[in-house]
């Protein structure tokens, strides 16, 4: 009797083992993340680790690869039957991945709790006709940071609130010698391009795309792309922008180089760090200026979400994994390089210490986020319009016609 | 052994290699071909048969042209100059100093380094703002300001074909030193007494042992200079204003960022043409040299 009961005990332990290892059998999951700006390698491996010990039954594999592959590798895993089960998207590629089927519907996974408790500006990041196709996870947009130091030798009292005060701050410091060229822009041949104009668009109120046919040859769209040029023929931008990608106008700021640069959010902590910059300390941050008599402010949604592919095998277990990385508590630790997406952040002094310029500046910047334009044909229409900027740079067209021959390759 | 069960032995042990080959290369390609007459996307459904539209498209686009054209000044430029640089470095170690074995190890590091290596290595001297060029002209006088030498349509090009020279000459100087260890010293010295001069010693004594492997090295060069995609999308993608875009990457755009694979697979197919009569057009011009030669 004794006996049979310690065998039927030993076969419940046994079965309760056998199904507390299937519970807790290990399922790996592959993640691709971007190496440079917003969080960095170091905090998503952090972050990444803290998921794993409370989920020890789900492996995630991290890759990183810059932004300008992100996209690429993101479609070419898809096309050659997946890879990855979690994929970092940026705000431009929900239309394109949602018409190709790259990214999963994840509407009815998002709790109504959440949905209110997440701005309502970084849901656009994420959705496509209606539709979520991820969560929010890096909330950003570019501002306008400029050198304390430089403006108070030039005599300057406040930043500049339009794009046209701007101009005239850096003629002034331009004028008294402090620096030759006082503006850095990243104008290489690459998105980042499209992100400083789609602020000027946004400043101008112009539209990229009016019932499905571009919309940026008049207008706000013209008036954009004449203040690029007409900023660097003045001489007041430095001219090398048009070969600098975001990371060469941190490295120019932060070397002193420059009064006044537009970037994303994860500029400032860094450029206020001695390690690496010379102007630590005397980084100023505000929203990107606005238009007399047409805008307050100026800003591009240049936000990022996670999602899950429709290759993956473990929607559930990689659910489970972006559930973790864009929780508020995750994102709250992390504050410094990228804002969180939950509103009631912005009010939690352990994200607002120390950066209280940039969340004032984020207030302004995040409300009046302006978004690229959400159709499939992106990855085409911004290649034209990259083309259109330098063309009209370098002065081998006029901004109308660079304009026009993008409006005429731009697949739309 | 009598000549047939030579072939057929030759044969069968050749065997797995084709088959490797027809999978790998074989399939593909045919594959390719295929696609290249559909409107495919690079995801989703396989797409509609079109006939030769992407052909007749592709040939006619202003963009493809100009491609075309980029991608032939990079080609014979870089190439010619690295046989140049190749030749005169081979000619160099070939001669007896001191050091000269330290000279050769060190020459080879450029071509082993990967190319994306090599890529972020020259943006970084071409840096406009911080670059070692910048501060070597500068220094030396013969500039007075700070270049954007990838960010001008004048110079980008130039400046990438020096950074792929810089790694891809090696290449040719090790064939020809090879070459050159091959010309009998006997021959060399009797050349000098019968009062040869450097040039003629090199044009008929030297130059006619250099032509095979030398061909053989114009032959990969230029199918890799046609080819060239890294180096350029590490330095300028493309950029600035598509001065510095080329075929492949023309292809990879088309077939990877806009995803119309078909169109792509239609542009890759025109490269691997232009290649491939490139390549059977110095095999030829190697036959008839090798056959002069000897």
């Amino acid at each position: 009797m004794l006996k049979s009961l310690n065998k039927t005990l030993l076969g419940a332990a046994l079965i309760g083992v056998s199904f507390a290892s299937h519970a807790f059998a290990e399922t790996t999951i592959n993640a691709l993340f971007m190496a440079q700006a917003a969080y960095s390698e170091a905090d998503v491996r952090a972050m990444t680790d803290a998921f794993s010990k409370a989920n020890p039954d789900v492996k995630v594999n991290l890759e990183f690869v810059p932004y300008e592959g992100l996209h690429d590798k993101t479609v070419l895993a898809q096309g050659s039957g997946g890879g990855y089960d979690v994929v970092l998207f940026d705000v431009i590629w929900p239309a394109e991945y949602a018409t190709n089927k790259v990214l999963v519907d994840v509407s009815l996974r998002i709790s109504d709790d959440t949905k209110k408790s997440v701005l309502p500006g970084a849901w656009t990041t994420v959705q496509y006709e209606g539709k979520s196709y991820g969560m929010p996870w890096i909330l950003d947009t570019k501002y306008l940071f400029y050198n304390k130091e430089i403006l108070e030798k030039a005599g300057i009292k406040t930043p500049p609130k339009t794009w046209d005060e701007l101009n005239e701050q850096a003629k002034i410091i331009k004028d008294k010698g402090l620096l030759a060229t006082p503006i850095a822009w990243s104008w290489s041949q690459a998105e980042a391009a499209i992100c400083d104009y789609a602020t000027l668009v946004s400043a101008y109120k112009g539209d990229f795309i009016k019932d499905g046919k571009p919309d940026f040859q008049t207008g706000g769209g013209l008036d954009a792309l004449k203040y690029m040029v007409t900023s660097y023929k003045s001489g007041l931008t430095n001219p090398n922008s048009k070969e600098f990608l975001e990371e060469d106008v941190r490295k120019v700021f932060e070397n002193g180089d420059a009064a006044f640069a537009l970037n994303w959010t994860y500029m400032y902590n860094m450029a206020n760090d001695p390690k690496d910059s010379k102007v630590a300390g005397k980084v100023g941050v505000v929203p990107a200026p606005g238009v007399a008599g047409k805008s307050e402010a100026s800003a591009v949604n240049g936000s990022m979400g996670l999602g899950i592919t429709s290759a993956s095998k473990h929607p559930d277990e990689a659910w489970k994994y972006i559930t973790f990385m864009t929780s508020q508590a995750t994102q709250n630790q992390y504050a410094k390089l990228s804002l969180p997406i939950w509103a009631s952040s912005y009010s939690d002094p352990a994200v607002t210490k120390g950066q209280e310029e940039l969340i004032a500046a984020a207030k302004v910047g995040l409300a009046a986020m302006y978004p690229r334009p959400t159709t499939p044909k992106y990855q085409e229409l911004s290649t034209a319009l990259q083309q259109a900027i330098q063309e009209s740079l370098l002065g081998q067209s006029s901004p109308e016609d660079a304009l026009k021959s993008a409006a005429d390759n731009s697949g739309l | 052994m009598s000549g047939t069960s030579m072939t057929t032995r030759a044969w069968l042990l050749m065997l797995p290699l084709l088959v490797v080959m027809i999978a790998v290369i074989g399939w593909p390609l045919v594959d390719t071909v295929g696609l290249s007459f559909t409107d495919a996307k690079l995801v989703g459904t396989g797409g509609n048969f079109v006939g030769i539209d992407n052909y007749a498209k592709m040939l006619a686009n202003s963009n493809f042209q100009r491609t075309l054209i980029t991608t032939a000044w990079f080609a014979i430029i870089s190439v010619a100059a690295e046989m140049v640089l190749g030749v005169l470095a081979a000619l160099l170690l070939n001669q007896d100093f001191r050091g000269r074995g330290v000279l050769r190890a060190l020459m080879i590091l450029p071509w082993a380094l990967p190319t994306v290596v090599n890529a972020t290595l020259w943006r970084l001297i071409y840096n406009p703002e911080y670059g070692a060029l910048n501060a070597a002209l500068t220094q030396l006088g013969l500039i007075d300001a700070y270049r954007s030498w990838l960010g001008e349509p004048g110079t980008a090009l130039t400046a990438l074909i020096v950074a792929d020279c810089w790694k891809n000459f090696p290449l040719v100087a090790l064939i020809a030193l090879a070459a050159l260890q091959a010309v009998p010293r006997d021959i060399t010295a009797a050349s000098l007494v019968d009062g040869a001069g450097p040039f003629k010693r090199f044009r008929f004594v030297i130059l006619p042992y250099l032509v095979g492997p030398l061909m053989v090295a114009l032959v990969l060069r230029t199918i890799e200079a046609f080819k060239v995609f890294d180096i350029i999308w590490v330095m300028t993608r493309g950029g600035p204003a598509n001065s510095t875009r080329t075929l492949s990457i023309l292809v990879y755009q088309e077939a990877f960022s806009f995803q119309r694979a078909g169109s792509g697979a239609s542009l890759a197919l025109i490269v691997t043409l232009l290649v491939t009569v490139l390549a059977a057009a110095y095999a030829a011009l190697v036959r008839k040299t090798a056959g002069s030669a000897t």
